[in-house]
C-alpha cells in the first residue's frame, strides 16, 4: 500500500479530467433522450476546462484559465441556440428520442 | 495533506454525479447531476489556484445553463426515457471498452508526465480576478470581442427559433 | 487559537445572531405592516408579542409533516434543503465590522475574507433558483409549477440588472474583496461628508444603488414582485404542496436572502461600518444618544400607558434600552461594538424599506414585471455602467 502523498500528483487530475470525457461520450453514444445527449456534451467540455486548468498550473501562467472562460462562453452560447433547436424538433416532431427523429434514414 | 483528502472526496463527488448523469432514466436527475458535477468541479478548481474560474463556472454554468436545462426540460415536460433493446455491442462491450479507455489513458499520463511537485492550495497566485482581467483585455482582446459577437448571434438565433409562428 | 477552532467558534455565533434575526425580523415585520395599516399586530404572545416567532416555530414544528401522495419524492425533500443552504451560506463572506481582539485572540468579525467575495455573492443568487425550480416541479401541481416557473424566470431576469449595478461601484473601487471594498469607503470629504460609494468618486453611484434595490426586490421575491408567491394569485405559487418544516425552510430562504441583500448593498454603497459624520464630531455618541431617546421615551409613556399591562413592560423596555446605550460608553466594549451598530444601523434601514414597501405598494402582473426588467432596468444599467467606466477612464 503506498503511502498517501503530500501533495496532490498533477496526473490525478488529467485522470479525473480523461474519466470526465469518457463518460461524457458514453452518455452522448448510448442515451436516447436529446437533452441528455446535449448534457454529456457539456460533460465532456467540463472535463477539457479541467485540463486547461491543470496545465495552467504546471506552466504556472494563467493563459490556461483564459482558454477555460472562452471554452465556457461558447458552451454557455451553444447551450443557447442548442435548446432551442430541441424546442423546435419537439415542436415538429412531438418527442424527445432521438432514434423517433429519423425520417431522412434509408 | 489535507489537499490530497479533499481532492479526492471532490474528485469521488465529480465522478458519482457524472456516473449518475449518464444512468438515469429521467433527465431532470441527470440535469441535478450535472449541476454537482459542475459545483465540485467548481472547487476543484479553486484548489488549482483558479479563483476567478471557480467563480466563473458557478456563476455562469452551474447558475445559469443549467438553470436554462431544467427550465427547457420543465416546459417539454420530459418524462422518462423509453428503454428499447440495444445492440449487442452495446450491452456487452460498452462497459469494458470504457474502463480499458479510461485504464489506457491513465497509464500513459503517468508515464509521459514528468515527476514533479504536486499541487498545494495556494500554489498558483496568478488565478485572481486583476491578472485574468489584465490578460484578458491586453493580450486576449480579440478573441473577447470575437466572443460577444458569438453571444450576440447566439441570442438572435436563439430568439428566432424559439418564437411563436407567424401565420 | 487554531484557526479551525476559532472558525467553528464564530461559526457557531454567526449562525446563532442569524438565526435570531431572522425570526425576530419576522416579528418586526408583521408589526410595522400592521401599523401601516393601522392595526396593532401580534400583541397576546408574550409582551407586544415579542414571543411570537417562538410560537410560530413550535406551531410548525408541532404541525403534520404531509408528504402527498403524487409528488416525487426525491426533489420534494431536496428542494427546501437547496433553497436554506444557498440562502444561508451567503452570510460567510459578509464582514460585520472591524479587525477586534478579545483579550489574547485577534480576529476580524467576518468568517472568511475571500478575494473574490463580490462574485461568490452572485454565484450564490444564482444557484437560488434552484431551490424554487424544483419545489414547483417536484409538487406535481400545475399552480406550483406556474408559481415555480415564473419565480425562476423573473429571478434570472433581474440577475443581470443586479450584476451590472454591482459592476459600477466596483469599477471604482478596484476590488472584489468586502473588507477592501469597505475599507476604500473611509473616509470624508470637506470634513463631514462621508466618502461613500453613492457620494463617491467621479460619479456618484446613486442609480446604481436604486438598480440594485429594484433588482433586490425581484431577487427576493419581495413585494412589488411577489406574484410567484401570492397568496390571491396563484394558491400559493410554489410553496402550495409543502407543510410544517419545509413550508418554513422556504421562508427562512427568504428572509435570509433579504438579510444578505440588505448587507451587500450596506457593504456596497453605503460605506459599511464607517459612521455618518467624523469621529471628531462626535459619532461615538450616537448610538448613546439614540438609545437614551429610546429609553426616555419608553419610560415616559410607561407611566401614563395605554393599556394596562404597559405599566411594566414600557419601563422595563426602557431600563434595558437605557443599559444598552451605556454599554456603548464602555471603551474595550465600544470599539466592537461601534462599527456592528452603524453596519445593524444601514442594513436595518434597508430592511425596513423592504417592509415598508410591502405594506404600501401593489404588485406587479407578471408580463409587466419581465418588461420592466428587460426594456427598462437592464438599459439603464447598461448606461449606467458605460457612464462609470468613462469618468473612472478619464479620471
Amino acid at each position: 500500500m503506498p503511502q498517501i502523498p503530500t501533495s496532490v500528483p498533477l496526473s490525478w487530475y488529467l485522470i479525473l479530467s480523461a474519466i470526465l470525457f469518457a463518460l461524457g461520450v458514453a452518455g452522448f453514444l448510448f442515451r436516447r433522450n436529446i437533452i441528455t445527449v446535449f448534457m454529456s456534451i457539456e460533460l465532456m467540455l467540463n472535463g477539457v476546462n479541467l485540463s486547461f486548468i491543470t496545465f495552467s498550473y504546471k506552466q504556472g501562467q494563467n493563459d490556461g484559465h483564459i482558454y477555460s472562460f472562452f471554452v465556457m462562453v461558447v458552451a454557455a452560447a451553444e447551450a443557447a441556440v442548442g435548446l432551442a433547436i430541441i424546442l423546435t424538433v419537439f415542436k415538429n416532431r412531438q418527442t424527445l428520442e432521438i432514434d423517433e427523429v429519423s425520417s431522412l434514414k434509408n | 495533506m489535507e489537499d490530497v483528502i479533499l481532492f479526492l472526496f471532490f474528485a469521488a463527488f465529480t465522478v458519482g454525479c457524472a456516473v449518475n448523469l449518464v444512468l438515469q432514466k429521467h433527465p431532470i436527475s441527470s440535469a441535478l447531476s450535472l449541476v454537482g458535477v459542475m459545483g465540485a468541479l467548481g472547487l476543484i478548481y479553486l484548489q488549482l489556484g483558479g479563483e476567478f474560474i471557480a467563480m466563473a463556472q458557478l456563476i455562469v454554468y452551474a447558475g445559469a445553463i443549467m438553470v436554462l436545462f431544467i427550465f427547457v426540460i420543465m416546459l417539454l415536460n420530459a418524462g422518462v426515457e423509453k428503454g428499447k433493446t440495444r445492440n449487442l455491442w452495446v450491452k456487452y462491450a460498452g462497459l469494458p471498452l470504457l474502463v480499458a479507455l479510461i485504464g489506457l489513458i491513465a497509464y500513459i499520463v503517468q508515464n509521459v508526465l514528468p515527476r514533479g511537485p504536486g499541487v498545494n492550495f495556494g500554489a498558483f497566485q496568478h488565478g485572481n480576478a486583476y491578472e485574468i482581467g489584465i490578460k484578458l483585455f491586453e493580450t486576449y482582446l480579440l478573441p473577447f470581442e470575437v466572443t460577444s459577437v458569438l453571444i450576440l448571434v447566439a441570442i438572435v438565433g436563439a430568439i428566432v427559433l424559439a418564437q411563436k409562428e407567424i401565420k | 487559537m487554531n484557526f479551525f477552532v476559532l472558525s467553528l467558534i464564530k461559526a457557531a455565533v454567526v449562525a446563532f445572531v442569524l438565526m435570531t434575526t431572522l425570526a425576530y425580523l419576522q416579528w418586526i415585520e408583521r408589526k410595522v405592516i400592521a401599523h401601516i395599516q393601522l392595526r396593532v399586530g401580534p400583541r397576546r404572545v408574550g409582551p407586544h408579542g415579542l414571543l411570537q416567532p417562538l410560537a410560530d416555530v413550535i406551531k410548525l414544528l408541532t404541525k403534520e409533516d404531509m408528504l402527498p401522495s403524487h409528488v416525487n419524492k426525491i426533489f420534494y425533500f431536496l428542494a427546501p434543503f437547496i433553497a436554506v443552504f444557498f440562502a444561508l451560506i451567503a452570510i460567510s463572506v459578509i464582514p460585520f465590522g472591524t479587525e477586534i481582539s478579545i483579550g489574547p485572540i485577534k480576529t476580524a468579525m467576518q468568517l472568511a475574507d475571500l478575494n473574490i467575495g463580490v462574485l461568490f455573492i452572485l454565484g450564490l443568487s444564482g444557484m437560488g433558483v434552484y431551490g424554487v425550480a424544483l419545489a414547483g416541479w417536484a409538487s406535481n401541481n400545475k399552480y406550483a409549477l406556474l408559481g415555480g416557473l415564473r419565480s425562476s424566470a423573473q429571478m434570472i431576469s433581474y440577475e443581470l440588472p443586479m450584476a451590472m449595478a454591482i459592476a459600477a461601484p466596483l469599477l471604482m473601487l478596484n476590488t472584489l474583496s468586502f473588507r477592501q471594498l469597505v475599507d476604500a469607503q473611509a473616509g470624508y470629504y470637506f470634513g463631514f461628508v462621508p466618502r461613500w460609494t453613492i457620494f463617491q468618486g467621479p460619479f456618484p453611484q446613486i442609480f446604481s444603488f436604486l438598480l440594485f434595490l429594484v433588482a433586490a426586490f425581484a431577487e427576493t421575491n419581495r413585494v412589488p414582485f411577489d406574484l410567484p408567491e401570492a397568496e390571491n394569485e396563484l394558491v400559493a405559487g410554489f410553496h402550495t404542496e409543502y407543510s410544517s418544516m419545509k413550508f418554513a425552510s422556504f421562508f427562512m430562504a427568504e428572509y435570509a436572502n433579504m438579510v444578505t441583500v440588505s448587507c451587500v448593498a450596506t457593504l456596497l454603497f453605503l460605506g459599511g461600518w464607517h459612521p455618518i459624520f467624523p469621529a471628531e464630531y462626535g459619532s461615538k455618541f450616537v448610538p448613546t444618544v439614540i438609545f437614551l431617546i429610546g429609553g426616555l421615551i419608553s419610560i415616559y409613556h410607561g407611566l401614563n400607558p395605554a393599556r394596562a399591562f404597559d405599566r411594566i413592560t414600557l419601563p422595563i423596555a426602557g431600563i434595558v434600552f437605557i443599559a444598552v446605550g451605556a454599554a456603548f460608553l464602555i471603551p474595550i466594549v465600544a470599539t466592537i461594538l461601534l462599527p456592528l451598530f452603524w453596519f445593524a444601523a444601514k442594513a436595518g434601514v434597508i430592511l425596513f424599506l423592504y417592509i415598508w414597501v410591502r405594506g404600501t405598494m401593489p404588485r406587479f402582473r407578471y408580463d409587466q414585471l419581465m418588461r420592466f426588467a428587460w426594456t427598462f432596468m437592464f438599459p439603464i444599467a447598461v448606461v449606467n455602467l458605460f457612464v462609470t467606466g468613462l469618468l473612472v477612464a478619464l479620471t
